[in-house]
């Protein structure tokens, strides 16, 4: 297909260069500098889309972010881009774009002859009959919906995130915002210039290039190069294309949207897709413009009806005219100069039906005199054509009524303007309320939020020499706020504007018949919602601007509203009969435009969405068949399989050896925190249930934190390393929490305490030698500690050398038996545990994982914080009085201990369980029940934490909480499980194995 | 996304830091001299003022420090930072950094 | 009700080009004096004054709401119903509340799109594994329908998850409800409001109250934009807010209100059926009728009433979905927004009496309310009409706190919305 529609000359394409790509499989031909829009409209497509509800066809209508029509999917397979705007897809070489919908004949055009039964909210009213056929029904209307596909391959590019500080950010790339960025710039402040387009001069491109209009003596062409030029020049001065600022954040922080690689079809290897610029600003410039409103009539849905500034920008911009004869319908002057474009282009305007009576100034006069037909006091009344627009009906029309003089204008193209509507998004995203303008019919931005101005047609300035004016002065004024001194040049200049007639404000155009009855008068075009569906929520009571829009579905496009929300709330106040003011808007959410997700997420993917943990001994792990938990970000070894064993094959050897000779545990990954302080046992002794004032130098106690509600949130061994110096351990998950912990106590509640906190997590590698031979291993390793019982008594530790290594050796134990868990510095943790697995050989060292340790504290009853705990039990809920000390007044969740709810009888109490089936293992989170013939819903006791086979007992074992366990030992309880089937289980004491703790101490 | 001016370090990114609740809530001197309901008092009941609020911030990713601040929590504006304990609210100046 | 809602009712109004439809509520002016005045017209509060006409026969009662009914967290909820929590307490009251949802439409003439598609609680790590296992074995004896699944199972299921276990994250099964789902959120309040409207409850829109009413430590009466307005009894359901109005009323609640934010996707054809939540890769994720995905993020950690958050929020959240989905990073965020959430130490909200006779308050439901509309406006409306809070609502008291009562649905209970 030829470009039919492409005009010989203009446009800021590159027309020595003709690419090829395709729509909908067909192919067509465009050039560089094209949006897949303007080679549409280059080669006549007229039909881009079909609407939701009706499935009427639809044509470009806009020329950039408000475009709510031409909706298109973007290549295909992992590669595929859904729902792209055409007007915002720059052409590349061999661009494959298509539609959900069918274009040609369309069997679901059926809904538009029965639109009658789909008025707006009409799936409040039905399908609730019959109410188990709502799925059905449902599964049709999500069928129905939705707009392109998702990919379902996963996404093989690359996101960054880019942190950025700058003095001033320029939002906008326009006339006012490089003013302001001109002027901020040669003050010397760091400034980054933002716009979504490919090129700098927002709506100057759209301007038609000749002699009248010049900036400072220059064409705007010319002054757009060299203003660019001067900010690219200037070192402190960044500027970025194609990066749309999406939302703005509190304190001045942006976010901005930069596309690297899409315009040119997609990133090379090793090339970013899409960058997100976090951007905190001392001052922030929004120049970011304003967009056209369509005026509302009968049929205005029909391809071939846009925006006059659509039309301005494809003619212009593109050298594409979208049609050969065409009608322009406005209420405010700055058509004409469209009007004008058209007739410069060679174009036949039929008409430009101005609903103002008399409109007289200087642009209306130009057109006059150029002999186009001007039909004042006037509104189209509607479209006719179905796949492409072929005459207009209007009439004369006088305070919105009609007065007759109906007339048919044939034409191809119809181009409505019904004034401007500034882009207030961004300076609403942080609360600021958008305040109506009479005079320029308009909503403005509010007052300015901290640290940020407006400046050019967002402010409702909408000529080109005010706007520069005022972005000139804004840049200079915010500089200077920062302390720079700009100089005093002058506003770049341009000529003064002839005398302009006002806009008359036009919402709607009278119709002949009621409103619900004309033909539809569309305000939303993505969600087909019409003036009548305005009306008919009005009606229904629904009133308030939120209710309409989410009965009507208006604003919730992908254009989030940008194109028919203002026409939308005004026809709302008109049939309320209140000002526009008194309606208001919908809120303004970021994004502005949106924002891929793989933007968002940057580098935080795959292996990189959280860090990796893992201990100075890992390899080894990995290199003996390890298999690992996640504990925190923690990789911690779960068990070693060796080949031909099953998971419970492995766990029973590797309890059999450490209960029967030596295993190793590699221990590293517990939270280790250092305390130094004249006060540090003092402060010790607040945040533990047990002392600490008497604690002897060289032992360990076992300690219990709660919080201030009386529950257990960490427990870990705290050793007094010398006078004022202490050693905690935590759990593995929980050790930053304890930290913070502490932290928050000394600094905000007791900061004139001495005492410091170090974490030393990471500084230290622990292995755990347990079982009957560990002391034989460490003394093949040690020579300068003497390991003998009473020399080296349980709960103490000693400094020493291992292994040729400085290490502190604890005597301690969580398997209940003889154990030494030996610390050095994690650079030398491989090379103790390989010398620890040498001198263990004679023995049968096994190295142990997570699961066999928990196999082995359970059997002594050894409760795990955070999996025998939830963080809903206190100490003696737990059995652990001997862990209060008992002499103390007063700790950190002491008080919360005497609740009368904490006190009372009933509570569940930490038991051990005993399957009367000793091969059955009870699953952890089985619940207990006293009758498990009881009707639904079954009063439940308790349930299991920990759970296991032990080799060691012979039988199934477990751990859980049961109402008054501990007065019931002996006692069977059931545990009914999903497959029906009832575990019995005896209540027993949560010590298994050697009750009297005596292995511990040999 | 805040900018908090650490009383240490200066203004920083918000993801450096953590929220730690109302500020200026004082451990009983004598727990087990107050009544349940008093004991709840200081454990649960808050301010959750609709406009000014007397906060704890730890810069979590920097110093590690905790320290006031008084904010506005609708406007999220912050007033004033300080060590604890002391937070400038009598001289807030409303002035954002 | 007049003006009853079906496809007969739209045949015929389609005839007459939907010029003769009804209001679906009243605009009234507020009388001098009610039995009851329930503060807010959000789904709670409408429910509740629902229920009060329905099953307590109580119809002289205005529901008055400062903006526009529907507004707040209904307005701005992720939608999902379940009722897959773990404690008794919690169980029974959020049961109670999906039984009402299963036959609400019909209830009440207005679809609200109850979409029973299920919900998966995914676990990553072996002790969320047993927590999923401890809340299901606690659902199945309470009655509700539960179960464990594993990661083949999930991907059955929903094929287009990432269950690798090469995933930093591994998806190592789930909990999920079948009977569980998704609402119109919107649908709710409006189906509630027209149903409580036609029973002849007055709701009242832009009302707002600035005081509470009281005479020797009884409740009189609100007064409010639009005048005083006096009462027997007053109901504060005014999430977000709660902590405002108890302050006007004299009293302290455990309550600090937080934003919680949320975001849709552009919308594509059906490819998510069910809803995915997740606490470790903190996100939960559903495709709406319209074809958006809508996500819900995790609290923002500060106090806020701004009704938005922080945009790290967004990050992680948008990071942890595309760990899950790895294909939607292509997918593009239209609008992201923030609702305010009243949390209390214990994750569980507060239904009950306060200290002011005839004064009741229904708060603190935290990321979870919305699921709840239904049973929490019919409990509600039974501790109003009869002064007592209902067995079920009874472990929901004030002073739970001053007890230690608590029903900490906390990390184990999986409470994320």
């Amino acid at each position: 297909m030829r470009q039919t529609q492409r005009l010989e000359h203009g446009g800021r394409i590159d027309r020595s260069r003709t690419i090829k790509f395709t729509f909908n499989g067909r192919e067509y031909t465009g050039h560089p500098g094209d949006t897949l829009a303007s080679a549409l409209l280059a080669n006549g497509v007229s039909i881009v889309g079909r609407s939701f509800k009706y499935h009427r066809p639809r044509g470009i209508v806009g020329a950039g972010p408000e475009e709510p029509n031409a909706i298109v999917q973007v290549g295909s397979g992992a590669l595929t881009r859904p729902d792209q705007r055409a007007t915002q897809v720059e052409l590349f070489d061999g661009l494959e774009a298509s539609t959900a919908a069918r274009l040609g004949f369309d069997p679901m055009g059926v809904n538009n002859t029965f639109s009658r039964m789909l008025p707006a909210g009409f799936y409040y009213k039905t399908f609730k009959w019959p109410a188990k056929y709502w799925p059905n029904y449902e599964k049709r209307i999500r069928q129905a919906a939705g707009l392109g596909h998702a990919p379902t391959e996963a996404d093989p590019d690359r996101y960054d995130h880019m942190n950025a500080h700058c003095d001033v950010l320029v939002v906008g790339g326009g006339p006012a915002g490089l003013a302001a960025a001109l002027r901020a710039g040669r003050a010397g402040a760091r400034v980054l210039l933002a716009d979504e387009n490919a090129e700098l001069g927002g709506a100057l491109l759209s301007e038609r290039v000749q002699e009248s209009t010049r900036i400072d003596g220059r064409s705007y062409r010319d002054w757009i190069d060299t203003t660019s030029a001067e900010l690219a020049a200037m070192d402190n001065v960044r500027v970025l294309t194609r990066t749309t600022a999406f939302g703005n954040y509190d304190h001045n922080f942006l976010g901005l949207m930069e596309d690297k690689a899409d315009y040119r079809g997609g990133p090379a290897e090793g090339e970013v897709r899409h960058r997100l610029w976090r951007v905190r600003a001392r001052r922030t410039v929004l120049a970011t413009g304003a967009l056209e409103r369509p005026l509302v009539f009968g049929n205005n849905d029909r391809p071939g009806i846009m925006t006059v500034s659509a039309v301005a920008t494809y003619l212009n911009r593109y050298g594409v005219c979208p049609g050969w004869r065409a009608v322009i319908f406005t209420n405010n002057d700055s058509a004409y100069r469209t009007a004008l474009d058209l007739k410069a282009a060679g174009r036949d305007v039929a008409a430009v039906v101005d609903v103002r009576c008399k409109p007289s100034s200087a642009l209306v006069d130009a057109a006059r005199e150029a002999g186009i037909p001007i039909h004042d006091s006037s509104a189209i009344i509607r479209a006719r054509g179905s796949r492409r627009v072929k005459s207009v009906q209007i009439a004369r029309v006088k305070y919105g009524q009609l007065t007759g003089d109906y007339e048919t204008i044939a034409c191809d193209l119809v181009a409505s303007s019904g004034g401007w509507s500034p882009v207030v998004h961004l300076h609403c995203h942080i609360g600021s309320k958008p305040a109506w303008d009479d005079v320029a019919a308009c909503f403005l931005p509010g007052p300015d939020n901290p640290g940020q101005c407006s400046a050019g047609a967002v402010t409702g300035q909408f000529s080109l020499r005010d706007a520069l004016v005022q972005g000139f002065e804004q840049g200079g004024a915010v500089a200077s706020e920062l302390g720079f001194e700009p100089g005093d040049d002058k506003a770049p200049s341009a000529p003064t504007p002839g005398d302009v007639l006002p806009i008359e404000p036009f919402w709607l155009a009278p119709s002949e018949r009621p409103l619900s009855r004309g033909p539809k008068q569309f305000v939303d075009y993505q969600n087909d919602t019409t003036a009548a569906d305005i009306a008919l929520a009005v009606r229904e009571g629904y009133e308030s601007v939120e209710h309409v829009k989410r009965y009507t579905a208006m604003g919730f496009g992908t254009d989030q509203g940008k194109l028919g929300n203002i026409n939308g709330m005004a026809i709302l106040a008109w049939l309320l009969d209140q000002s526009i003011a008194e309606t208001g808007t919908t809120t303004f959410r970021p994004a502005y435009t949106p924002i891929s997700f793989g933007a968002v997420a940057g580098r935080t993917a795959d292996h990189l969405f959280d860090p990796i943990r893992k201990t100075a001994m890992h390899d080894w792990h990995v290199a003996n068949g390890a298999f690992f938990e996640d504990v925190g970000q923690w990789k911690r070894p779960w068990y070693y399989r060796r080949v031909g064993e099953s998971m419970q094959q492995a766990i029973d050897r590797e309890c059999h050896a450490t209960r029967n000779s030596v295993g190793v545990l590699d221990a590293s990954t517990l939270g280790k925190i250092e305390v130094h302080g004249a006060d540090a046992n003092r402060f010790l002794d607040m945040i533990y249930t047990g002392g600490r004032l008497k604690m002897k130098t060289g032992t360990c106690r076992y300690g219990l934190m709660l919080h201030e509600d009386g529950m257990i949130f960490d427990d870990g061994v705290t050793a007094k390393l010398g006078e004022n110096h202490y050693y905690l351990t935590t759990t593995t998950g929980g050790a930053a929490g304890a930290l913070n912990w502490l932290e928050q106590w000394h600094q905000t509640e007791w900061p004139d305490m001495d005492v410091f906190f170090t974490s030393v997590t990471d500084q230290w590698a622990t292995i755990a030698v347990n079982g009957p031979k560990s002391r034989d291993v460490l003394q093949a390793l040690c020579d300068d500690i003497d390991f003998e019982r009473d020399a080296f008594p349980f709960m103490t530790f000693r400094d020493g050398t291992v292994a040729g290594v400085s290490a502190r050796v604890f005597r301690i134990s969580f398997t209940g038996e003889l154990a030494f868990e030996i610390n050095v510095d994690a650079n030398y943790g491989r090379h103790v545990w390989d010398a620890v697995m040498a001198a263990g050989e004679p023995y049968g060292i096994t190295p142990y994982g997570t699961e066999t340790m928990h196999v082995l504290r359970a059997e002594k009853g050894f409760i795990v914080a955070g999996q025998d705990t939830d963080g809903s039990v206190t100490p003696m809920d737990m059995g652990m009085h001997w862990a209060i000390g008992k002499k103390k007044t007063d700790f950190i969740g002491m008080r919360s201990l005497s609740r009368s709810d904490i006190v009372a009888e009933g509570r569940k109490q930490y038991v051990g369980l005993k399957p009367r089936d000793g091969q059955i293992v009870l699953p952890e989170g089985a619940q207990l029940v006293d009758d498990p013939q009881a009707e639904l819903p079954m009063p439940m006791i308790g349930h299991v934490s920990s759970s296991y086979y032990s080799d060691t007992l012979g039988h199934a074992f477990a751990l859980a909480v049961v109402k008054n366990g501990r007065s019931r030992h002996g006692e069977i309880i059931y545990s009914p499980q999903p497959d029906g089937t009832v575990i019995a289980a005896e209540i027993t004491d949560p010590v298994f194995y050697d009750r009297e703790g005596a292995r511990q101490y040999v | 996304m805040f900018q908090i001016d650490c009383p240490w370090c200066g203004p920083r990114d918000q993801s450096e830091f953590a929220y730690a609740g109302e500020g200026g809530i004082k451990r009983p001197e004598d727990p087990s001299a107050l009544t349940d309901a008093e004991w709840a008092d200081y454990l649960f009941m808050r301010q959750n003022p609709r406009g000014r609020h007397h906060e704890q911030w730890r810069h979590v990713h920097g110093c590690g420090q905790f320290f006031d601040v008084v904010r506005q929590t609708v406007t999220y504006r912050i007033e004033s930072v300080d060590l604890p304990g002391r937070p400038a609210l009598a001289n807030a100046s409303g002035e954002v950094r | 009700m007049k003006n009853r809602y079906s496809i007969f009712s739209l045949a015929r109004n389609a005839l007459s080009h939907h010029e003769k439809w009804d209001r679906a509520w009243r605009s009234p002016e507020p009388q001098p004096a009610y039995d009851v005045i329930i503060i807010g017209a959000g789904g709670h509060g409408l429910a509740t004054a629902y229920y009060l006409a329905k099953e307590h026969g109580i119809t002289n009662v205005a529901v008055v709401e400062k903006g526009w009914l529907g507004g707040g967290n209904t307005a701005r909820n992720t939608t999902i119903v379940r009722s897959n929590y773990l404690y008794d307490e919690s169980a029974h009251l959020f049961e109670k509340s999906l039984k009402l949802w299963e036959g609400l439409s019909q209830e009440l003439n207005y679809n609200v799109m109850f979409s029973q598609r299920g919900v998966y609680n995914l676990g990553h790590t072996l002790q969320e594994m047993r927590d999923i296992h401890r809340r299901v074995n606690a659902n199945r004896l309470n009655g509700i329908d539960s179960e464990v699944v594993d990661a083949r199972q999930i991907k059955q299921e929903v094929p287009i998850i990432n269950t690798s276990p090469d995933a930093r994250y591994p998806i190592l099964g789930a909990s999920l409800q079948r009977r569980a789902g998704t609402a119109r959120h919107d649908g709710v309040a409006w189906g509630y409001a027209r149903a409580a409207d036609a029973r002849g409850v007055d709701i009242i829109e832009n009302c707002e109250v600035t005081n509470i009413l009281r005479d020797g430590g009884r409740v009189t009466g609100v007064e409010t934009t639009r005048g005083t307005i006096k009462a027997k009894k007053v109901g504060i359901v005014v999430a977000g807010h709660s902590g405002v109005l108890a302050d006007m009323a004299g009293f302290r609640l455990p309550v600090e209100s937080h934003p919680l934010q949320a975001l849709v996707s552009e919308p594509v054809k059906p490819v998510l059926d069910t809803v995915i939540m997740s606490n470790a890769v903190h996100g939960y994720i559903s495709q709406s009728d319209k074809g958006e995905l809508v996500i819900g993020a995790g609290i923002d950690s500060y106090n806020g009433y701004g009704q938005r958050g922080s945009f790290n929020i967004i990050e992680e959240t948008i990071a942890a979905i595309k760990e899950m989905f790895p294909m939607f990073s292509r997918m593009r965020m239209l609008r992201h927004w923030g609702g305010i959430v009243d949390t209390t130490p214990d994750a569980t909200p507060i239904i009950g009496k306060t200290p002011v006779d005839n004064l009741f308050i229904n708060c603190g439901w935290g990321t979870g309310g919305f699921k709840a509309t239904p049973g929490s406006g019919w409990v509600f409306a039974h501790t109003l009409a009869t002064g007592e809070p209902h067995p079920i609502n009874a472990p929901f008291s004030l002073d739970r706190y001053t007890t230690g009562y608590l029903v900490d649905e906390h990390g184990a209970a999986g409470v994320a919305h």
